[in-house]
């Protein structure tokens, strides 16, 4: 089998870049611990509320420690449940200042849904039995939409909430 | 239609011959636009 | 060397074009639903009678995605084994029992959806659960396309017999190939229909393991992909080079670059659930790895293309730099179509890539940049170059000829194209980077600024998904004159042919046995693990959910 000359070169170039891009998401993965969510914990999905996280007191938004929050969510066709503010009306807007800490954590209790706070890197699936677990610094002020992006059913778009991120 | 002297044929597989310049532009240039792609959104995604 | 070219007899082609038939009836109901996804997604249309968006969705899917790419391919592939290895009798009469299976399962599985049982989608993700004869109608159309595969491994096998020692014709080892991984992959997902599926949707079965299904479907998902890529790269390796009036550029790094296809588009279905929960995180990463190995052969391809368009204008004595890329025949449709799927490649892979990227999928996971995405490669890439196919396959197949006037409509049908999938597809990459979803109906969330932004693109892609709907009607337009008005006469089956002094391909280019070792060594290294992991590691199962899609 013979290779042109040019086209050792050029794959040496794209393999080369292709080595370059694995070095560099390798590196922030393993070293940096920038790994995509991957929690493995699983849950029984007819009973999340036997889980601290997802009592029905524990959903929404806590703060745990000085910028540092916990977001509990639990998600059903077609609604995120972030729990009931003061007045006992589900919350549908969380407030955060910028440069917080923020974990996100959710689980469902029926079918496969997304959960990607629109414009920010926080973009899971869902899945029965398991918990999503994501932990991210909002950097970037704004309103960013709460959107299921994983296909749940006839009202699959009309599930979402907003993360709004204050200076 | 690319028939020739079995001589000019020899050509296609010697690497002095037909002149493969203008591919190797164009590939490396295919090169540059995946790099150039793939650093933009890693950038976008660094900076979210 | 020059391969032996067969003439197709009548009763083949009849075979063949029954699978033309298919894909054609296919692009125009698959693509109106496009064109009214795009419309209701402006906001300014609503659906009539009450009829589904997402049923519209599941529709346009499993149409395009599955029904349509299946036939043609299949079809396609029937006549290359054809024309370069013939079919006997018993061969075309299991090659129709694979067709008609394949259509009792689409028709089944069509039924379904259009009545509102089966809105899930054409990945069904479970715990939705559509109506058993969905899955039914799915089965159905893996195991007629399993009969078609194995009639094309006994087409060589019986071939190779009466020509010992030869090599196999380029087309018919490339088909075979393709026909490998697609059945080696779709062991994966008739696993899961007819394991998992099939018996929870009777009820025989309680629950469901989540996990278990949608990794099996993605085992299968990613080769799927490429199962529509590589018909494309035949055409682009072995048939383009005749059709511009040149010769192979080399057949050995052709056959070498399928074979990296058949071991490397299977181990890297974890790269389509980078963001899921339950998978470990290292898994995930080998397997991205692995799904880096499968750019090299596009990298290949993409050389030797270029150099197969520099030696041909070369040779008709174009010296300057690029002067043998202006003589490109840019006037032949069946050059320019497949050409523009060639260009939609460099933007789709580049993407491709990102998409792959481990964390970076999350920047763009389940966001309308997917769809734009595969808009591209599957949607353009593909498309076009099947297209380009249809144009002399199809008159060769029914012994008329692509007139002067059918190419300049062709020509006229794959700029129309362009411009609508430029259009569509660009605004989906825009609007998937600032966080639109995919696979959802109109709608305005909580409202706000990002809301309003993701609107505006979506009234672009209605204007892109308007103008490629009257490319299809232009297309099937072009398909029936094919079929059955244009003048009787005899049109070309280009097949390129090798320089007569190429070198010989290396013998272990054909040692079957060696791949397919590889292949699923290579897939056992990928998935026995983690699927172990997933299995120990499971929650309790799923019971099905049927009043979210509506039944």
């Amino acid at each position: 089998m013979h290779l042109h000359k040019y086209e050792k070169i050029w794959l040496t170039f794209g393999v080369g870049s292709l080595a370059l891009f694995l070095a560099i998401i390798g590196f922030a993965a393993f070293w940096k611990g920038t790994h995509p969510q991957s929690h493995i914990e699983v849950i029984d999905p007819q009973n999340v509320q036997a889980h601290e996280s997802f009592k029905p007191e524990n959903l929404g938004l806590h703060e745990v420690a000085d910028g540092k929050y916990i977001f509990n969510i639990v998600a059903s066709a077609f609604n995120y449940d972030m729990g009931v503010d003061a007045d006992g009306v589900p919350v549908k807007t969380i407030r955060v200042p910028k440069g917080s800490t923020v974990l996100y954590q959710i689980t469902t209790i029926d079918v496969v849904h997304g959960f990607n706070v629109a414009g920010t890197n926080v973009n899971m699936m869902v899945e029965p039995g398991h918990i999503s677990r994501f932990e991210t610094v909002m950097k970037n002020t704004g309103e960013f939409t709460i959107v299921c992006n994983e296909y749940c059913g006839i009202g699959h778009h009309l599930m979402y909430g907003t993360v709004e991120v204050y200076e | 239609m690319g028939k020739g002297t079995s001589k000019q044929q020899q050509a296609s597989h010697s690497d002095s011959e037909v002149s493969f310049k203008g591919t190797f532009i164009a590939v490396m240039l295919v090169g540059v636009f995946i790099l150039v792609s793939w650093f933009g959104l890693y950038a976008l995604f660094l900076s979210r | 060397m020059s391969t032996n070219e067969l003439i197709i007899p009548k009763k083949d082609s009849k075979l063949y074009m029954s699978f033309m038939y298919v894909t054609y009836i296919s692009l125009l109901v698959g693509g109106l639903m496009g064109l009214l996804q795009t419309l209701v997604r402006s906001g300014k249309y609503t659906l009539p009678f009450n009829i589904d968006y997402y049923t519209i969705l599941t529709v346009h899917g499993v149409i395009l995605g599955l029904v349509l790419t299946t036939f043609f391919i299949i079809g396609f592939q029937f006549s290359l084994m054809g024309k370069t290895v013939g079919m006997t009798d018993k061969q075309r009469k299991v090659a129709w029992l694979a067709f008609w299976v394949m259509v009792v399962g689409t028709v089944m599985a069509a039924i379904t959806i259009l009545v509102g049982e089966a809105s899930v989608l054409y990945t069904f993700y479970a715990p939705l659960r559509a109506h058993p004869a969905f899955y039914f109608g799915l089965a159905f159309v893996i195991v007629g396309s399993w009969i078609a595969a194995f009639v094309n491994f006994r087409q060589l096998y019986v071939w190779k017999k009466a020509h010992k020692g030869e090599k196999s014709p380029l087309l018919a080892f490339m088909v075979i190939i393709n026909m490998l991984m697609w059945f080696i992959a779709s062991l994966g997902v008739a696993s899961a229909v007819i394991i998992q599926f099939i018996p929870w949707s009777l009820g025989y079965a309680e629950t469901i393991n989540v996990l278990l299904s949608r990794t099996l479907f993605w085992y299968f998902g990613h080769p799927l992909v490429y199962f529509w890529l590589l018909p494309a790269y035949m055409a682009w390796y072995a048939i383009i080079p005749k059709i511009i009036g040149g010769k192979l550029f080399s057949d050995s790094l052709a056959r070498l670059a399928f074979i990296l296809l058949l071991l490397f588009s299977i181990p890297v279905g974890f790269h389509h659930q980078l963001t899921e929960p339950g998978i470990d995180p290292t898994w995930k990463f080998i397997q991205v790895v692995l799904t880096f190995m499968v750019i090299i052969p596009s990298l290949m391809t993409a050389f030797s293309i270029f150099a197969t368009f520099e030696e041909t204008g070369r040779r008709k004595g174009y010296q300057s730099l690029f002067g043998w890329f202006k003589k490109l025949p840019w006037k032949d449709v069946r050059f320019l179509a497949p050409f523009i799927g060639m260009v939609a490649f460099i933007p789709g892979g580049a993407g491709g890539i990102v998409n792959a990227s481990y964390q970076m999928n999350a920047l763009i996971h389940n966001t309308i940049w997917v769809t734009g995405h595969f808009h591209l490669t599957a949607a353009t890439t593909v498309i076009l170059t099947f297209f380009g196919i249809t144009y002399w396959l199809v008159p060769h197949l029914t012994g008329r000829r692509l007139t002067p006037k059918l190419n300049k409509l062709g020509i006229i049908q794959t700029y129309i194209w362009t411009i609508g999938m430029t259009i569509m597809s660009t605004s989906m990459h825009i609007q998937g980077l600032l966080g639109g979803p995919r696979r959802s109906n109109f709608s305005e969330y909580a409202g706000g600024e990002q809301v309003a932004t993701w609107i505006s693109y979506q009234v672009s892609q209605a204007v892109g998904g308007t103008i490629l709907f009257i490319g299809i009607i232009l297309m099937v337009y072009i398909f029936i004159q094919l079929t059955f008005f244009a003048p009787r006469g005899v049109e070309e089956f280009p097949i390129a042919q090798e320089s007569d002094n190429a070198q010989p391909a290396p013998k272990f280019l054909e040692n079957w046995y060696l791949w397919i070792g590889i292949t699923i060594a290579l897939i056992l290294f990928a998935y026995t693990i983690p699927v172990f992991d997933i299995l120990k590691h499971s929650p309790p199962g799923s019971i099905p959910f049927d009043w979210p899609i509506g039944r």
